[in-house]
Order: C-alpha cells, then sequence, then structure tokens
C-alpha cells in the first residue's frame, strides 16, 4: 500500500512474481503503476502491507536489494556529460565492480544493446531509443536477478520498440525475472507471462495474457459503422447479439464468440453497416473493458 | 475485501530467486559518486580553466595594484595588496562553493535527473549527498590551488603559510555549500537560485571583510559579518598569509565554520531523502 497524504496511490495489492518470470503491470495513468514500481525499487517505502523482494524486507535491506536489482525508470536520466561507455562504467562502481571488469561489461553490454560504434559518442545526440537501449544496459551492469522496466518502450518508433523487446525477451531466456509497467497491450502481450490490471490503486483482473482475454472478453469482436450521424440508432436492433454490446460514438463493438456469424446475423435483422470488421479479442478490449474508456490524465 | 485492504497488501517479488554469489558492494559508496563526478569534471574542466586563472589575476591587478595605489598608509601596517589577496582567496573558494552547489545539484534533481539514477543504485542518501559534496570541495581546492599560484608569481603571496588556505577554504567551501545545498533541493523553480546569489554571496562578499576590514562598519552589522561564514574563512586566510595572528581564536574560527557545515549537511540530507525517498 501507498499512501501521499491522504491519496492512497496503492491500495492493497496482492501479488506474487516467481523468479524467472515476465511480470507486467498495466493500467491507465494514475493506476499506481509506478508508485509500485519504486516500492519495488526500494527507493519508496511502503505504508502498509507487507512487501518482500528476493526474500527481503526493502526498507531494512534496501541497498542489499538494489544490489541485485537493475531499474530502468520512465524517464531517462543518463549523464549527458558523459560518453554512452562512461555512464556504464561510473554506474558499475555503484556495485563495487572494479574499473577493468566495468570495462569489459561495458564492452559486452553495448554490443547487446547495439551501440558499440557510440561508445565514445556523448549522450546528448543519441536518438530516443539509443538512449532507452543504453539506460537497459545500465540496469544490466551488475547482472540482475530482477529487471525493473516502467514503460520500457513508450515513446519509441516501431523499429526501437522491437530491438528492445527482442532484447528483453533474451533477457527472459538467461532467467533473469522481468517486471514491467506499460500500456502498450502489444508489449504486454508480447513480453509478459503474466500480468495483473490496475486501476485506482488497485487490481482488477490477474492471469496470463491469454486467460485473462478467455475470461474477460470474448474469443471475437465485430466492429460495425454504420454511415448515419449517430451509431446510437442501431444499437438498439442489435440486442441480443453476443455477450454484448459496446456503443461509441463512431462505431459499435459486438462481444461475440463467432464473429461471422454475427455478421450474418446482423444481416437477416435488416442493417446495413458501411463498414464492418471481424477479429480476434485482445488485451486491448479486456483493459478497456475493465478500467473504462474515460481518459484519466 | 475489507480485511484485505486492512492487512495492506501483500507483495513478493522473486522469493525463490536462485541464490548468487552476493554481489560486493563498494566500500567507500560516496567515493564511487565523488568519481562519477569527477568523470563528467575532466570533460568540461577546460572551460572553466581560463576563468580560473584570469580571474585572480584580473581581481588582483584591479583592486590590488589599481585601488591599492591610492591607499597609501595600507591595513594593520601591510600594503593593501597583501592583505587583500587572502581575503579574494576565501571570497573565490566561497563562490566556487556555491556556484557548484546550486544550478547543478537542482539540475540534478529536475533536469539530468542523475541523483534518481544514483538512489536505483545501492547507494544511499548520504553517500549520494556525501559524494558530490566531496565533488565541490575537490573544485574549491582547486580552484584556491590556481589562486595562490597565479598571485605567487605575481609576488602577491607570502608562502609557505599560505598554503594553510588550501584546508581553510576546503572547510569554508563545506560550510557555504552543504547549506547551498539544502536549498537547492528544497526550491522547485530555478530562478530562486539567483536569490541566493543576490541575498547571501554578494553582501558576503561586499561586507565580510574581504575589501576593508569589518571594523569599518557599523556595530550592528558588523556583528552581521562575524555571523558569515566567510569572514571566519577571511580572517583565517589573511591570518596565515600574513604570518600573524588571527582576530579570533583559530579554534573558534575552524568550529564556527565546522558548524555551519554540519548544520548544512543535517538539512541537505533532509532535503534529499525528501525528493529520492518518497
Amino acid at each position: 500500500m501507498k499512501r501521499f497524504g491522504d491519496f492512497t496511490a496503492v491500495d492493497g495489492i496482492d501479488v506474487e512474481v516467481r523468479a524467472g518470470e515476465a511480470f507486467g503491470f498495466l493500467g491507465p495513468n494514475g493506476a499506481g503503476k509506478s508508485s509500485t514500481m519504486r516500492m519495488i525499487g526500494c527507493t519508496s517505502p511502503p505504508s502498509g502491507g507487507e512487501l518482500r523482494i528476493l526474500g527481503m524486507d526493502p526498507v531494512r535491506d534496501g541497498p542489499a536489494i538494489r544490489a541485485r536489482l537493475g531499474v530502468c525508470p520512465q524517464l531517462d536520466n543518463l549523464d549527458p556529460d558523459l560518453t554512452v561507455q562512461e555512464n556504464l562504467t561510473t554506474y558499475a562502481r555503484y556495485f563495487g565492480i572494479s574499473r577493468r571488469v566495468a570495462r569489459a561489461r561495458a564492452a559486452e553490454l553495448l554490443d547487446f544493446v547495439q551501440l558499440t560504434e557510440r561508445a565514445d559518442s556523448k549522450v546528448e545526440p543519441l536518438s530516443g531509443g539509443m538512449k532507452r537501449r543504453l539506460t537497459i544496459a545500465r540496469a544490466l551492469v551488475n547482472e540482475p536477478e530482477i529487471v525493473l522496466l516502467d514503460e520500457p518502450t513508450t515513446g519509441l518508433d516501431p523499429q526501437a520498440r522491437h530491438l528492445v523487446w527482442e532484447r528483453l525477451f533474451r533477457l527472459r531466456q538467461q532467467g533473469v525475472t522481468l517486471v514491467l509497467t506499460t500500456h502498450y497491450m502489444d508489449e504486454a502481450e508480447q513480453l509478459c507471462d503474466r500480468l495483473v490490471v490496475m486501476d485506482g490503486g488497485r487490481i482488477v483482473a490477474e492471469g496470463s495474457p491469454r486467460a485473462l482475454i478467455d475470461r474477460h472478453s470474448t474469443r471475437e469482436v465485430v466492429e460495425l459503422r454504420f454511415a448515419a450521424e449517430s451509431q446510437e440508432a442501431f444499437a438498439g436492433k442489435l440486442d441480443g447479439l453476443g455477450e454484448r454490446v459496446e456503443v461509441l460514438p463512431d462505431r459499435i463493438l459486438l462481444y461475440v464468440p463467432d464473429g461471422d456469424a454475427a455478421v450474418t446475423e446482423v444481416g437477416e435483422r435488416g442493417l446495413h453497416p458501411a463498414n464492418v470488421l471481424v477479429r480476434r479479442s485482445g488485451l486491448e478490449d479486456v483493459f478497456l473493458h475493465l478500467t473504462g474508456r474515460t481518459l484519466v490524465d | 475485501m475489507d480485511a484485505e485492504r486492512d492487512r495492506g497488501g501483500r507483495v513478493s517479488v522473486a522469493q525463490s530467486a536462485r541464490e548468487r554469489a552476493r554481489p560486493a558492494l563498494p566500500r567507500v559508496p560516496a567515493l564511487a559518486v565523488l568519481a562519477h563526478h569527477l568523470v563528467g569534471y575532466r570533460r568540461t574542466w577546460r572551460a572553466g580553466l581560463f576563468s580560473s586563472f584570469l580571474l585572480p589575476v584580473l581581481t588582483v591587478l584591479g583592486f590590488g595594484f589599481g585601488v591599492g595605489a591610492y591607499i597609501d598608509q595600507g591595513i594593520d601596517g601591510v600594503r593593501y595588496l597583501d592583505w587583500l589577496v587572502p581575503g579574494l582567496i576565501a571570497s573565490t573558494a566561497m563562490q566556487t562553493a556555491v556556484n557548484e552547489s546550486t544550478w547543478p545539484v537542482f539540475g540534478n534533481f529536475q533536469w539530468v535527473r542523475t541523483y534518481f539514477a544514483q538512489s536505483a543504485a545501492p547507494l544511499r542518501v548520504g553517500d549520494i549527498l556525501g559524494g558530490h559534496l566531496a565533488f565541490v570541495v575537490f573544485r574549491v581546492v582547486t580552484t584556491v590551488a590556481a589562486f595562490l599560484l597565479v598571485t605567487a608569481l605575481l609576488g602577491a603571496l607570502r608562502p609557505p603559510w599560505a598554503l594553510a588556505a588550501l584546508p581553510v577554504t576546503a572547510l569554508l567551501g563545506l560550510a557555504v555549500a552543504a547549506p547551498a545545498f539544502a536549498y537547492a533541493s528544497t526550491v522547485t523553480v530555478d530562478s530562486w537560485l539567483a536569490m541566493l546569489l543576490r541575498f547571501a554571496v554578494i553582501p558576503m562578499t561586499l561586507f565580510a571583510g574581504v575589501f576593508f576590514p569589518v571594523e569599518s562598519l557599523p556595530l550592528a552589522l558588523r556583528w552581521l559579518a562575524y555571523a558569515t561564514p566567510l569572514w571566519h574563512g577571511v580572517d583565517l586566510c589573511r591570518a596565515a598569509a600574513l604570518g600573524v595572528a588571527p582576530q579570533w581564536s583559530a579554534a573558534g574560527h575552524l568550529l564556527y565554520l565546522a558548524a555551519w557545515a554540519a548544520g548544512g549537511w543535517l538539512l541537505a540530507r533532509r532535503a534529499f531523502r525528501r525528493r529520492l525517498v518518497v
């Protein structure tokens, strides 16, 4: 649990992340993801409840736990006065790593995140994707057992995102425990073995991406768009079609087990939407269903 | 659900991770922080080199020889130039310390966020603060050393006692840097930093005995000058450079400066903790 004055950011969540798995915290802005990450990163003492990292108490054993964690924060905090390589070697010294080992490890990690050519360049001119990869490399400098990633690919272009995902996937294969937050559903589906959906500081769902879709959504979704001004008028005529009908300003979503059958049924009711799309249900449907469509910025 | 809420939740991460060889933490973590700042300084020192040599030359020429030429009888029986230089050394130390403790500290929270990166590593708040303060002392001592060198070459310094200015200015630097750290880590808008220069550094430079004796001030202002850390640094540096006894006991001066440093340290550590452990 985490309270800031009267505001409760994280309100009694129960989570167990197993060693070696990739675990995700999903939720809209303000759901309590980053507060949770800071508590796990031992820079924010919980206001209540019980928190154990690697079996230790973060309040008492903060430095000992942090020695075995890698942290990739939401906002890059690389040192712009240093070169790419120096950012890694100076950080390594915080973990008691000797200068020689630090240099060797920096070279390995720069290779891992494909920044070897930029080793002697300053940080400032690097692209967003390069900075992110460097931040990830820095989080790995102490060969951590757990890596915390707070929105690891927010703001990156598709190429950079895929490169980051691929590197994170390789880390997981090496047995590193990944704990990440994201509001990208494709990222969660790509990376997470298990995840929780948070909203308003609480957990609203938990499971593997597949299990969450099975539990909270239907197998398929039909998106209908009618040419008329308002979609509302058609909503009544779709009653009883599928498990749930959701009316949006620009289209109507039908949550159904069989999309094609539903489209046929729509036709039989004498309705002719301008646009029809049948797709598989995704984590995004679960997410929007559980946390609502209202903007929370 | 209510029972769960009372409990505040239970989060456990990688309880059963395979036990590895426990990583060796740095023996003195603050030294690793100092090393970080020094590596950064290695990239930027050339830009500051010119000013750290030029400034003493200009002030010594302008005030020492220029103004000094109009002061026939000198002060306390010594040439005005000789009387002035140790004061300038102390005020340079103070200015360096404040410059290094305002925008850089603010930036490490607000802009480049270096402190947050450091607090994710196995460092404690005191290590982060101590390492950066050590770097500020390094900057003060090297700047003062450059000043000593230049003024010695200009013949405005009498070694070897003047070397005592190095440890004295290190302590003076700490006495102003530590409270400045506390200030810079508390304010939320950087324009407040300029207030520190306007209302603390400039008045101290003008009235804490650098350019003329504090005794020529009215009594109330005189006590204000005595209260500043700068005056204590000035008096000690002057005593060392001229080879005379300080106006106060040397131990009293040192204790007073140490009190500023210690008080500043406590305030700064509290302010840092507020920002880094939330």
